[in-house]
């Protein structure tokens, strides 16, 4: 099933750390040097934890989730949904 | 020659078109106000009347016409985009003309600044704009300010007015750079979102439109929609400013109807001083096609399938090297990204790294240089990098013979040396 969701990079911000990637392998792969490349389309439902995760953990706070249909606000982390 | 000298001969050169409309008939013409409105009459406003508002958003967008800065987004549209959001709008006049072979905003500014500012002027009223700010190359600098001054005196204006020296380099007349340079004085582009029209300048709803289409702005305004598409193709209607560079007698700046063939429109600037074999579209950001067969099809999107960009249009001559041009301008173009992006800033020397490898016959790595070039694409805070991608995927078509060539260590041109087509100033 697919969410409603789809991960969204601030380019400008992003500094190739790497922690997506890492923690979401089938949607983020990296690219020559290190800045991610997500997969097309929304997050599949079964890897939204881990998606909102990696929103979590960016060092940067490069990520975001938004809502598909082009919103283009970020999604706000229910706290509940970190604990994997 | 420096850049002013370039712009007098790109107006000396001239040739008056039939459907000439923003650019005077002479092109030694007075570009004052008396002369302006001799020829236009006034534009008529009724900034407080919400009837007038509905009636001239719905000319305008009836009109059909779309941004002439690059992106060919729909003016209407944008405008009404504004009118959604709080805050008091403010609108930024776009006359950055950050494309070094572009000459046809500075033209323009140059020789009808008063047609861009009753524009600009429309476009404050119709969203409530508290202020206009006109972000003009420094060579036009002068003329603008000199119409300003005419203006003031008759209390044309109703909206405050003010005039910014545009930054250089080929990424600031981006719309959000344009923003955070008048702003921040940091001419580099900002994120995506939010959008200019929703936040942008002091946090207000910003309107960034550039000056040419702020010219058919104002003559929508005063001519309406049927005026407006009475030249041009039901599609892609009105008339487009194009520079015309490279392989040709006169190159310089002409305005010719959307739609026009291409060869008809070569023939402006004297047609080809030599044998062509490619055309270079829209801009540095542009698309390559081949020529001659598409010197017989119709200067529009439609019949040329790229889209016309900033209305540049490069002749390469049939003795040149596509490949050895393709390094040259990928190269330059890499050196302009703000390098705020690492896709950006990392992928393109990259792939100007190995196209420059390319263009000398030496060893590339030619499945490494198209896949940078296919994960560069939509991967910026602006859209730099896409258009060094469309350029470069273009260029390895239109240039496959020659690209083989090199693969194999080898050149088939006649001209090894860059070729005079491009502006080499401005490059490295």
């Amino acid at each position: 099933m697919k969410s409603h969701l789809v991960l969204h990079i601030d380019r400008i911000a992003c500094d190739a750390r790497g922690t997506c990637a890492e923690l979401l392998p089938e949607l983020m792969e990296l690219d020559d040097w290190g800045y991610p490349i997500i997969a097309d389309g929304p997050v599949p439902q079964d890897l939204e934890r881990l998606a909102h995760a990696a929103v979590e953990l960016c060092p940067k706070m490069a990520l975001q989730l938004r809502a598909r249909e082009g919103g283009t606000r970020s999604v706000l982390v229910p706290t509940d949904e970190l604990r994997l | 020659m420096s850049s002013m000298q370039l712009l007098d001969l790109m107006v000396s050169n001239q040739v008056t078109t039939r459907t000439q409309r923003l650019l005077p008939p002479e092109p030694w013409a007075s570009a004052g106000l008396a002369a302006h409105l001799e020829r236009h009459g006034a534009l008529v406003q009724h900034p407080s009347s919400d009837q007038w508002r509905e009636a001239t958003l719905g000319e305008i967008e009836r009109a059909g016409l779309v941004g002439r800065g690059g992106a060919a987004f729909p003016t209407g549209q944008k405008l009404r985009a504004l009118l959604a959001h709080r805050g008091k709008p403010i609108v930024i006049a776009n006359g950055t003309e950050g494309e070094p072979a572009s000459m046809k905003d500075r033209v323009l500014l140059a020789r009808s600044p008063h047609l861009v500012l009753d524009g600009a002027a429309l476009a404050a009223n119709l969203v409530g704009a508290g202020e206009i700010i006109m972000v003009v190359h420094r060579d036009v600098r002068g003329s603008v300010d000199a119409a300003l001054a005419e203006r003031r005196l008759i209390r044309i204006d109703s909206t405050k007015i003010r005039v910014v020296t545009a930054a250089d380099g080929f990424v600031a007349g981006e719309a959000s750079a344009v923003v955070n340079w008048v702003g921040r004085a940091a001419p580099i582009p900002l994120g995506k979102a939010p959008r200019m029209t929703e936040r942008g300048l002091k946090g207000c709803p910003t309107l960034v439109q550039n000056v040419e289409t702020l010219a058919h702005l104002s003559l929508v305004g005063r001519h309406g929609a049927d005026w407006f598409r009475q030249v041009g193709t039901a599609d892609e209607p009105g008339t487009i400013l194009v520079t015309l560079a490279g392989s040709l007698v006169t190159p310089g700046v002409f305005e010719v109807a959307i739609g026009t063939p291409t060869s008809d429109v070569l023939e402006l600037a004297g047609g080809p001083s030599a044998p062509i074999q490619a055309l270079l579209i829209g801009g540095y950001f542009g698309t390559w096609i081949s020529a001659p067969a598409s010197l017989s099809v119709p200067f529009s999107m439609g019949g040329l399938g790229v889209g016309l960009g900033a209305g540049l249009i490069v002749a390469l001559p049939a003795a040149g090297c596509g490949v050895l041009e393709t390094a040259r301008l990928v190269r330059y173009l890499a050196s302009q990204s703000a390098g705020q992006c690492g896709p950006c800033k990392f992928g393109l020397p990259a792939i100007a790294e190995q196209l420059d490898l390319l263009a000398e016959g030496m060893p590339v790595r030619y499945d490494d240089l198209t896949r940078w070039v296919d994960e560069i694409e939509g991967r910026g805070a602006c859209s730099h990098p896409d258009g060094v991608a469309r350029h470069v995927r273009s260029a390895l078509d239109v240039f496959g013979h020659e690209v083989s060539e090199h693969l194999a260590g080898r050149c088939s041109a006649r001209e090894r040396q860059a070729s005079r087509a491009f502006p080499t100033e401005e490059l490295l």
